[in-house]
């Protein structure tokens, strides 16, 4: 288990593979809301390859990344519902 | 009997605003216009309420445009979406610190305030500005809007029903709509927009292609209509090509970034490589804009003159047409008050402000250089 990341998911500390996407690690910590919309709804991953935009979380401060496009780096910080 | 007293022909924010102040003028208003109100000009700009200085007759149309607006302010609806964020003209240079002195010389003797702000004043407002920008003018009083939307509670306010027709000619009391009837009525305001000079020849009226950026939502980055003191010399020369670095929060978080202007005719397709110098002059006042995603690019036509003032009021040879065009990136700023002058003419009243550095016959058809 050496090469396992550590990443957290809205201040939760959990352990993933490498290669896991930030939408894996989402799913394995049961988070469905990714973002919300511009009128308060929650909304999650829906075409899972980058092109809907419905995925977008916060990356180390950085908002709108889209979190099946990313993948896992050690010490990431997510944080969803923005 | 006449279909109406006066016919405006467009429902662009210029025409809703000639519509609400006749009617309340006691003029009974028809407006034409074959596309939903609202959705040329008006819809591609930034709706930024702004005062200028660049000429008395500039500063008394947007000034007292400005004193409507904040008049009506309480009354808008919320999509209408009226911010007071002020502005905060930025100095690039040292050098154009002495813009800033000017400019708050010139509004301050006029009324209106403003306050020169120094380089750690500045960031203290808006920390998001490189912050090794010298300073610059913050005037408060200013604000922005959502324009169709204003449009539209503008034409709702006024009662007036819009006829989904094109006209097709206008003159001798009665505008020719394309399925060839005839209106008939003692004034037809021409408020078409870049679109005027088809329907009234000879009108010196080009229209100035602008680009704007949308980003996805950043709230709170910057707070004030952020705009650089060059911006005056962009928007009011007359050169082929220029951009200046303009950026609108809006209430959602967004951010809305300008700004060009080209001569090219109508031709609506986004100019890749004038979006990347307006993108890179965004950057360089606001660094952590390179983090920004732009996630919708559009491109509208500002109706210009070539002396950068509107045509308001009667055109030469036929007193039946009125001109209500050419406002360039002013005329969501100036809408109501040209409005109010075509209104105080309909009454024969006396105006607030001067209209004659308005008048249509000041400048002659093919002075753009
Ligand atoms: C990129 C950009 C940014 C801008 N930013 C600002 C800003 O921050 N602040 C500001 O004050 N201004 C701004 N402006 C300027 C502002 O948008 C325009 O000055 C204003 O919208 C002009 O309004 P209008 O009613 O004359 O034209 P339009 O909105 O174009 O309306 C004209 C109407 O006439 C109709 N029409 C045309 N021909 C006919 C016909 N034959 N018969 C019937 N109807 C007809 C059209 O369908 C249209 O609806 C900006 C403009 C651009 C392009
Ligand atoms: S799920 Fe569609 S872009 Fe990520």
């Amino acid at each position: 288990m050496a090469d396992m990341l550590t990443v957290r998911v809205n201040g939760v500390v959990m352990c993933v593979p490498p290669g896991f996407t930030v939408l894996a690690a989402l799913d394995r910590a049961g988070t469905r809301t990714c973002r919300t919309s511009v009128t308060g709804e929650p909304r999650g991953a829906l075409c899972g390859m980058g092109i809907c935009q419905e995925c977008r979380v916060t990356i180390d401060g950085r908002s709108h990344e889209r979190s099946c496009m990313t993948l896992c780096q050690d010490g990431m910080e997510i944080v969803t519902g923005d | 009997m006449a279909d109406a007293d006066v016919i405006v022909v467009g429902a662009g924010i210029i025409g809703a605003a000639c519509a609400y102040f006749l009617t309340q003028a006691g003029a009974r208003v028809v407006i034409v216009d074959p596309t939903a109100p609202g959705t040329v000009c008006t819809a591609a700009c930034m709706g930024h309420l702004v005062v200028m200085d660049d000429s008395e007759a500039q500063f008394a149309l947007t000034a007292y445009s400005c004193r409507l607006w904040t008049d009506l302010a309480a009354r808008l609806p919320r999509p209408a979406e009226y911010e007071p964020r002020g502005t905060l003209w930025v100095a690039s240079t040292r050098e154009e610190m002495a813009i800033a002195e000017a400019k708050s010389a010139f509004y301050r003797a006029r009324g209106v305030e403003a306050h020169v702000v120094t380089q750690g004043e500045m960031a203290a407002l808006e920390p998001a500005l490189d912050s090794s920008l010298p300073g610059g003018l913050w005037v408060p009083g200013d604000s922005v809007l959502y324009a169709t939307n204003a449009a539209r509670w503008l034409l709702d306010q006024s009662g007036t029903t819009v006829l989904r027709e094109e006209v097709v000619a206008m003159g001798g009391g009665r505008a020719t709509l394309d399925d060839g009837r005839d209106l008939e009525a003692s004034v037809i305001v021409n408020a078409a927009g870049a679109a005027a000079p088809a329907l009234t020849t000879g009108l010196p009226i080009e229209p100035r292609k602008g680009h704007l950026a949308i980003t996805d939502r950043y709230p709170g980055v910057l707070t004030r209509q952020t705009l650089e003191l060059g911006y005056l010399a962009s928007a009011h020369g007359q050169a082929t090509e220029s951009v200046a670095f303009n950026i609108q929060p809006r209430a959602t978080g967004q951010m809305l970034i300008g700004s060009s202007r080209e001569f090219v005719g109508f031709a609506p397709g986004v100019n890749r490589a004038i979006v990347g110098k307006m993108l890179e002059r965004a950057q360089r006042f606001v660094p952590c804009a390179r983090d920004w995603h732009v996630i919708r690019i559009w491109t509208g036509f500002r109706p210009c003159t070539p002396d950068n003032l509107p045509l308001i009021g009667p055109a030469p040879g036929d007193a039946t047409v009125w001109i209500a065009a050419g406002h360039e990136g002013l005329g969501i700023t100036t809408s109501l008050a040209t409005g109010r002058l075509l209104a105080d003419r309909w009454a024969a009243r006396d105006s607030a402000i001067d209209p004659v550095p308005f008048a249509v016959d000041r400048v002659a058809a093919g002075a753009h250089g």
